[in-house]
C-alpha cells in the first residue's frame, strides 16, 4: 500500500499543532530579520568606513555560511558563556540574523533609490537627520521593496524545517517522530511537503497582488517629487 | 565593491587566527573536519552539475517545449521552489525506499540539492535567454538557421554571460544547503562538527573554524565565477 | 516578361485592427534594384520583414523565384507553409538590418562562417576562405579577428553585409541600413552596396531614407503611403516629376531636411 488515508487522519491533528510552531518561528524570525536588516542596512551605508566595511563583512559572512551551522553555533555556543537559550529562541535568533543579512541588501537598494534631492530639500527645510530619515526617507524607501521582503519571508518560512536539527517540535521534527514511531514516513513527510507547497504558492500569489497594487499607487503617488 | 572581498579576507584571517590561537590541541579535530570538508566539496560540485543540467533542460522545455514537456517543466520548477530543500532531501531519503527505490545517501544528497537549486536556476536561465535582444533571433532567421541551431550557437552563448553572476549566488546557496545532508547520516563538514562537538566539547573553536571553512569554500566559488565572468565578457559588448 | 524573382500577390498584414499593408501587389524582376521610400509607418519595413519571414502575413501569397514561399501545395491546394518549406525557400534571401544584429560573441570572420558551416554544411576550410574573401570585398580584410564591439558602426554594418552574402542569396534585403550610423560612416556602407550592385547579379530591395542614393542606385523607386504603393517608377520620374500630391509633399519635406 502506497498511501494510507486512515494513517493520514490519525496524524493530522499532531501535524496541525506542529504547524503552529512553524508559523510562530516564521513570524518571529521575520520580525527580527526585518528590524536587524534595517539596522544592518543603515550601518552598511554609514559614511565612516570603520562602520560600513565591518558591517559589509559581517553581512557577507552571514550570507556565505550555512544557516544550519549558524543555528548550531547559537544553540551550542551561547551556553558556553552562561546564556542557555530554549531551542525555539535560538532558532528564531538564527533565522532572524540570517535573513536580516539578506533583507539588509533589499533595504539598501530601497534607501539608495530615494533621490538625493530629498535629502537636500530636507536640509533646506532645516529638518534634523533623524526626522528626515524617519518621515521623509523611510516612507519612500520601504514600499517599493515590500515585495522583495515578502520573497524573503517565504524563503525564511521554507527554512524553518532546519530547526528540527536542534529538536524544535516544528512540522518536520514532528513528521520525523511520527515516521519513526509508526515506521511509515511516506504520509507525514509528503504532508509536510504539501503544506509548504500550498503555503508558498498562496504567499507568492499574495505577493504578486501586493506588487501590482504597489506599482499602481507608486506610479501615482499624489504629486511626485 | 572591491572592499567586500578585502573585508571578507580580513575577517577570515582574524577569525582563523583567533581560533588557532585559542586551540590547545587543534590537531585533534582538524583532520576530521578536513575529511568532512572534502565530502562537502564533492556534494557541492556534484550538486552544481546536476543543478545546471536540470536548469537548462527545464528552462528550455518551459520556453520552447511541446505542451506536455512544458507542463512537466513548470511542475518541476514550482514543486521544488515551493517546498524546502530539507523536505525534499527527507522525501527522497525516507519516502523513495517505500516505492522500492533505494539510493545511496550521497546520490540522494546530490540529486536533491541539485534539483532544488536547478529549479531556481531554471528561472535564471529563462531570464538570461529572454534578455538576448530580439535582433539576434531575427539575424538567425535571416541566415536560415533552424531554431535549435540558433538557440545553441547564437542565443545560449550570449545568455551564458548574463547567467554567470546569478549562478554564482546559486552555487553559494547550494554550498550552504549541503549542511543539510548531515541530517541524513552523511558525514560532511556539518556532521563532523556536531560529532566532534559531542566528543571534545570544544564548541566555540569547532563551530568557528567550521564557519570559516564554509566561508573559504564560498570565496573560492565567488572568485571562480568572477574569473569566468571576465573570461566570458572578453571581446563581447552587448551591442545588438 | 519572365518569372519575377519576388512577387507579392494581394498581400495583407494587420496588427490587431491596424492594417499595415493593404493588399499589396508588387513584382520584382531578377537582378532588379528596387528602392522603397515613404514616411515612417507606411509599411515599407514590413515588406522586407514579411519577405524574410520575420512577420506572418494575414492574407495573400508571396512567391520567390516562381515558387510560393508563404504557402505550399498539398493535394493541389495552397496551404500555409511549414517550417521545412519556409527554410528551403528562405535560402534564396539574405537580409541586412538597421541595427546590424551581428553576433557579439563571434569575431567578424566567425560571424560570416557560422551559417555556411551549420546551415549549408560547407566544409570549415572553404567557409573560412569564402568569409575572408567577402570581408576583403567589404574592405575589412584586416579586421577579420575583431569582435563586433571593437568595430565602428560602419564596419559592423559591412561585416553584416558580408555575412548575408556568405549564404549566396539571390535576393538581398537592406532595411534602413544606414539609419543607425553616424553621418560620417554612411558613405563607406553605401560604397559597398554600390559595388555589390555593380559586380554581382543580385536582386536588391532597399528601404532607405537616403534619397540621393536611392536615385543613383535603383532601377525603380516605390513610394509607400499608408500601407499601399502610392506611386512607383524610374527614379528620374519619381524625383523630378512625381504625379501624386502625397509624393510631392513627402519629397519636399525630406529634401528640405537635407
Amino acid at each position: 500500500m502506497f498511501w494510507d488515508w486512515s494513517y493520514v487522519w490519525e496524524i493530522m491533528p499532531t501535524l496541525l499543532r506542529a504547524s503552529v510552531v512553524t508559523i510562530q518561528a516564521t513570524l518571529l524570525g521575520f520580525v527580527l530579520a526585518a528590524v536587524l536588516g534595517l539596522v544592518m542596512a543603515i550601518l552598511r551605508m554609514s559614511k565612516s568606513q570603520w562602520i560600513s566595511v565591518p558591517t559589509a563583512a559581517v553581512i557577507e559572512f552571514i550570507r556565505s555560511t550555512p544557516l544550519l551551522i549558524q543555528i548550531f553555533f547559537i544553540f551550542f555556543v551561547f551556553p558556553e558563556f552562561g546564556i542557555v537559550l530554549p531551542a525555539l529562541t535560538a532558532g528564531v535568533i538564527a533565522l532572524g540574523l540570517h535573513y536580516g543579512a539578506y533583507c539588509s541588501e533589499v533595504y539598501r537598494a530601497g534607501l539608495e533609490s530615494v533621490p538625493r534631492g530629498q535629502w537636500e530639500a530636507s536640509i533646506a527645510l532645516n529638518l534634523s537627520p533623524y526626522i528626515t530619515f524617519r518621515d521623509i526617507i523611510i516612507p519612500q524607501a520601504i514600499p517599493p521593496v515590500v515585495p522583495a521582503l515578502g520573497n524573503y519571508l517565504v524563503a525564511l518560512f521554507k527554512e524553518t524545517p532546519l530547526l528540527s536539527a536542534i529538536a524544535v517540535l516544528e512540522l518536520m521534527q514532528t513528521a520525523k517522530i511520527l515516521g519513526s514511531e509508526n515506521f511509515r514516513y511516506v504520509e507525514p513527510i509528503t504532508l509536510v511537503g504539501a503544506f509548504f507547497l500550498v503555503m508558498s504558492l498562496v504567499a507568492s500569489v499574495f505577493i504578486r497582488q501586493v506588487e501590482s497594487t504597489l506599482n499602481r499607487s507608486l506610479r501615482n503617488p499624489g504629486g511626485g517629487q | 565593491m572591491q572592499l567586500r572581498p578585502l573585508a571578507i579576507c580580513a575577517i577570515v584571517f582574524f577569525t582563523a587566527g583567533l581560533a588557532i590561537a585559542s586551540f590547545a590541541n587543534f590537531r585533534e579535530f582538524i583532520p576530521g573536519l578536513l575529511q568532512g570538508a572534502w565530502i562537502t566539496v564533492q556534494i557541492t560540485i556534484g550538486g552544481c552539475i546536476v543543478a545546471v543540467i536540470a536548469a537548462l533542460l527545464a528552462a528550455i522545455a518551459k520556453m520552447y517545449g511541446p505542451a506536455p514537456l512544458r507542463w512537466l517543466a513548470v511542475a518541476y520548477i514550482e514543486l521544488f521552489r515551493g517546498t524546502s530543500a530539507l523536505v525534499q532531501l527527507f522525501w527522497l531519503f525516507f519516502v523513495l525506499p517505500h516505492f522500492g527505490i533505494v539510493l545511496e545517501p550521497m546520490s540522494v544528497a546530490i540529486a536533491a540539492l541539485g534539483l532544488n537549486v536547478g529549479a531556481y536556476g531554471a528561472e535564471v536561465v529563462r531570464g538570461a535567454i529572454t534578455a538576448v535582444p530580439r535582433g539576434q533571433w531575427e539575424a538567425s532567421v535571416a541566415l536560415n538557421m533552424p531554431r535549435k541551431l540558433a538557440l545553441r550557437r547564437i542565443i545560449l552563448p550570449q545568455a551564458f554571460a548574463a547567467m554567470i553572476p546569478p549562478w554564482g549566488n546559486l552555487f553559494i546557496e547550494l554550498l550552504k544547503a549541503t549542511a543539510l545532508v548531515s541530517l541524513i547520516t552523511i558525514s560532511d563538514l556539518a556532521f563532523k562538527a556536531q560529532q566532534m562537538n559531542q566528543t571534545t566539547f570544544r564548541t566555540v573553536e569547532i563551530f568557528s573554524i567550521v564557519l570559516v571553512m564554509y566561508l573559504a569554500i564560498s570565496i573560492v566559488i565567488t572568485v571562480g565565477m568572477r574569473t569566468l565572468e571576465t573570461f566570458a565578457a572578453r571581446g563581447m559588448a552587448r551591442g545588438r | 516578361m519572365t518569372t519575377p524573382m519576388v512577387k507579392f500577390d494581394n498581400v495583407t498584414k494587420r496588427y490587431g485592427s491596424l492594417t499595415v499593408l493593404d493588399s499589396l501587389n508588387l513584382e520584382i524582376a531578377a537582378n532588379e534594384k528596387v528602392a522603397i521610400i515613404g514616411p515612417s509607418g507606411s509599411g515599407k519595413t514590413t515588406v522586407l520583414r514579411m519577405l524574410m519571414t520575420l512577420e506572418r502575413i494575414n492574407d495573400g501569397v508571396i512567391h520567390v523565384d516562381g515558387e510560393p514561399m508563404t504557402h505550399m501545395e498539398r493535394n493541389g491546394a495552397l496551404v500555409p507553409a511549414d517550417e521545412r518549406h519556409l527554410r528551403r525557400v528562405r535560402g534564396n534571401i539574405g537580409m541586412v538590418f538597421q541595427h546590424f544584429n551581428l553576433f557579439p560573441h563571434m569575431s567578424a570572420l566567425k560571424n560570416c562562417m557560422e551559417a555556411p558551416i551549420h546551415v549549408l554544411g560547407m566544409p570549415r576550410r572553404e567557409a573560412e576562405e569564402r568569409a575572408a574573401e567577402l570581408l576583403d570585398m567589404v574592405g575589412l580584410g584586416d579586421k577579420k579577428n575583431h569582435y563586433p564591439s571593437q568595430l565602428s558602426g560602419g564596419q559592423q554594418q559591412r561585416v553584416a553585409i558580408a555575412r548575408a552574402l556568405a549564404m549566396r542569396p539571390k535576393v538581398m534585403l537592406f532595411d534602413e541600413v544606414t539609419s543607425a550610423l553616424d553621418p560620417e560612416l554612411v558613405g563607406e556602407v553605401l560604397q559597398v552596396i554600390r559595388k555589390l550592385a555593380k559586380e554581382h547579379s543580385l536582386t536588391m530591395l532597399m528601404v532607405t531614407h537616403q534619397m540621393g542614393f536611392a536615385r543613383e542606385f535603383a532601377d525603380r523607386v516605390c513610394f509607400f503611403h499608408s500601407g499601399k504603393i502610392a506611386e512607383q517608377g524610374a527614379p528620374d520620374k519619381i524625383f523630378n516629376d512625381p504625379q501624386e500630391e502625397r509624393t510631392r509633399q513627402f519629397l519636399s519635406a525630406v529634401l528640405e531636411a537635407g
